[in-house]
């Protein structure tokens, strides 16, 4: 791992950054078909959050996940269903991935009774506690530490369960990243912390880049500090992305230790929906990422392999419509919280 | 009843507690090898070993946010705050994620969790370690504020505390920690949100709570000398706040002092004073007084640290004046 850390630097490269690639086979790509398919529910999916973003349908804050898709399937594509996972604002993905019905989703986003967190949280608050998906946090950083003393309870309760950590760049430079990593390589030496450290590298924290907030900008090389192995892979392809995330997966697993790895991508839209402009990064770069799709990535790997044919992929593309107008239409039809809902879930009962 | 210092009391609850539930653990800054600043963990890494209680790394942010990551996945972690000074670090951790993380879930998770340490000032320690933080803790809603006064009171809210499902704020007082006192036998608990009377009188309303209930018990002593009864309350708990005994006492008495450690401006008092108005305004036959420590940083010069902590005589002349058996301070309240 250390070679892959010194090897990398920590230039962004759209167009074919240098990745882990593993001499062992790849993971099976019939399954990765699933993935695909997922993957273009979520793009489809958080087109339309952004169209209902604009009618007005859906308030606050909006962040999409466009571009980075194939971070979060490749890693959850490796997750068993009681392992969990606690990811940061940018999470519509996320839960869609674990299987939260699409509708409850957008639901979510439209403030409606039926949401995941029942119009509650929003946007950047996705959870789906039975599915293992333990939230969606709005302050950057200020999950990091949840994550790792869940972690050590999983060990605790003395289960094999892993739990995933994602965050973005930016999340790095907080003193909750230095603490919680801290003590993550603390309790790792006990083998009481089965975590996986997703580093969701996508160049920018807000309109700062990497290179203008980290004084290192190899991200993966910075886990050294606290005793926990990191490698940064190509975050672009789903194929490289989850072959990493099998390595982790089974390595936090077994071990109790934490791992990290840096999945290096791009965001395709603004921060949020109010970053229209963006005034930090020009169109043609934007364009250049576009060309590293992670969709179409898989959907090459997946054609070349023979797995899809032009036919298998319009139908997916036209399920995934299908399934996002149901979405929307549960979202729309659904009722509004009640005035009661206001005072509920302050306290325990 | 067994008598029991206040230290010992909360430590004793600890034990009791984590011998029943297998899931409380402890994490703190020298809670383990070093037996805990004030001694209340002595022995219990010894008792329970290195996976129940946690020694840390000073990283405030870092432990208590992974205690509330531990609460949500079914540990009841009970996390040592060396002095509430320093949860400054960890305020947001706190405010952002334990006390609301219940709510913008849609009530999917439980945050089972304790911090507790010593709160207040006293012991020359100067502007960053004598502060009384209650008030920043207590305006949060999905918190509970435990300020217990006396040993009984320690181990009967801990007690709650640690059966509960949310988190809570259970501020000790470093002056207290000797106290001896006597305690029920057996499983005991105290319920959140109840005040008590602890000393009726018809005249004046005094409200304190943790090291200040004393001096107003004292206070209401002297008073009683002079042929003032005072009633005294004790909060118990600042969130919830028992507003049914503050407002019921200030309907009976028709006056009220509130008496509290820390700054004046925004603070415990100013809650507890518009409690009142707003529920005996007609009943009132004086302004409500508040005793509080001065509105500086704490100085160290042990004649200036008495200077801005509020005193029995304080509460004696706030009480007088309520009774109009005293006249208002030179400037009237605008400068009080």
């Amino acid at each position: 791992m250390a070679d892959r850390n010194t090897r990398m630097n920590g230039k962004r490269n759209a167009a074919g950054p240098a990745v882990a690639t593993s001499p062992r086979e790849r993971p099976d790509l019939t399954s990765a078909a699933a993935w695909y398919r997922q993957m273009a529910i979520a793009r489809r999916f958080e087109e339309e959050t952004e169209r209902a973003f604009r009618r007005g349908k859906i308030g606050g804050y909006l962040h999409v996940y466009s571009g980075q898709e194939a971070v979060a399937a490749g890693f959850l594509a490796e997750l068993r269903d009681d392992d969990i996972l606690f990811t940061a604002y940018r999470d519509h993905a996320h839960a869609l991935f674990r299987g939260a019905p699409p509708g409850a989703v957008m639901a979510e986003l439209y403030g409606k009774a039926t949401g995941v967190a029942r119009g509650k949280g929003g946007s950047m608050h996705m959870f789906d506690v039975p599915r293992g998906l333990y939230g969606g946090y709005g302050i950057v950083g200020g999950h990091i530490p949840l994550a790792v003393g869940a972690a050590y309870a999983l060990r605790y309760h003395g289960t094999d369960r892993v739990c995933l950590l994602f965050l973005g760049d930016g999340a790095m430079n907080t003193g909750a990243f230095h603490e919680s990593l801290n003590l993550a390589g603390l309790w790792g030496k006990e083998g009481l912390c089965p975590l996986v450290i997703i580093v969701e590298n996508n160049e920018y924290g807000m309109g700062t880049s990497v290179a203008r907030a980290s004084a290192v900008t190899n991200l993966a090389s910075r886990f050294s500090a606290y005793a926990i192995p990191g490698e940064r892979v190509d975050g672009m392809d789903f194929m490289v992305v989850r072959e990493a995330a099998a390595r982790a997966v089974a390595q936090a697993r077994s071990t109790g230790h934490p791992v990290a790895v840096e999945a290096v991508t791009y965001r395709f839209a603004g921060h949020g929906a109010a970053d229209v402009f963006q005034p930090y990064r020009n169109k043609n770069e934007i364009e250049h990422a576009r060309a590293r799709d992670p969709v179409i990535i898989l959907e090459q790997h997946l054609r070349g392999a023979g797995v899809f044919d032009e036919a298998r992929v319009a139908a997916i593309h036209e399920e995934a419509e299908h399934i996002v107008a149901d979405a929307v239409r549960f979202a729309e039809e659904s009722p509004i919280p009640s005035a009661e809902d206001l005072s509920t879930d302050v306290h325990g009962a | 009843m067994p008598e029991l210092s206040y230290r010992d009391a909360i430590r004793s609850t600890l034990i009791e507690e984590m011998d029943r539930d297998p899931t409380v653990v402890l994490l703190g800054e020298d809670i383990g090898q070093y037996q805990g600043t004030f001694r209340i963990t002595a022995d219990l890494l010894n008792r329970y070993g290195p996976k129940r209680v946690i020694d840390t790394p000073i990283s405030e942010l870092g432990f208590v946010g992974a205690a509330v990551g531990m609460a949500m996945l079914g540990l009841r972690p009970v996390v040592e705050m060396m002095t509430w000074n320093f949860s400054l670090l960890a305020y947001d951790q706190i405010v952002n994620n334990a006390a609301k993380v219940r709510y913008f879930s849609g009530g999917q998770v439980d945050v089972p969790l304790v911090i507790r340490g010593p709160n207040g000032a006293g012991v020359q320690l100067s502007a960053q370690h004598s502060q009384s933080l209650e008030a920043i803790y207590a305006h949060v809603p999905g918190l509970h504020v435990v300020t217990p006064a006396t040993p009984a009171e320690a181990k009967g809210l801990l007690r709650t505390a640690l059966r509960g499902k949310d988190p809570v704020i259970f501020m000790e007082h470093a002056a207290l920690y000797s106290m001896k006192g006597s305690i029920p036998n057996g499983d005991f608990a105290l319920p959140f949100g109840q005040a008590e009377i602890v000393r009726p009188g018809r005249d004046v309303t005094i409200v304190g709570y943790s090291r200040m209930l004393h001096m107003a018990l004292e206070a209401a002593e002297r008073l009683a000398g002079e042929g003032i009864e005072a009633e005294v309350i004790n909060l118990r708990t600042l969130r919830p706040l028992d507003r049914r005994t503050l407002i019921d006492s200030a309907r009976r008495t028709h006056r009220a002092v509130v008496v509290q450690e820390q700054w004046k401006p925004f603070g415990a008092g100013a809650e507890i004073a518009a409690t009142i108005a707003e529920g005996a305004f007609d009943l009132l036959d004086a302004p409500i007084e508040r005793v509080t420590g001065a509105d500086v940083p704490m100085p160290y010069a042990r004649n200036l640290e008495l200077l801005a902590l509020p005193t029995v005589e304080e509460i004696e002349r706030a009480a007088r004046r309520t009774l109009y058996r005293e006249a208002a301070p030179a400037g009237g309240r605008v400068d009080a």
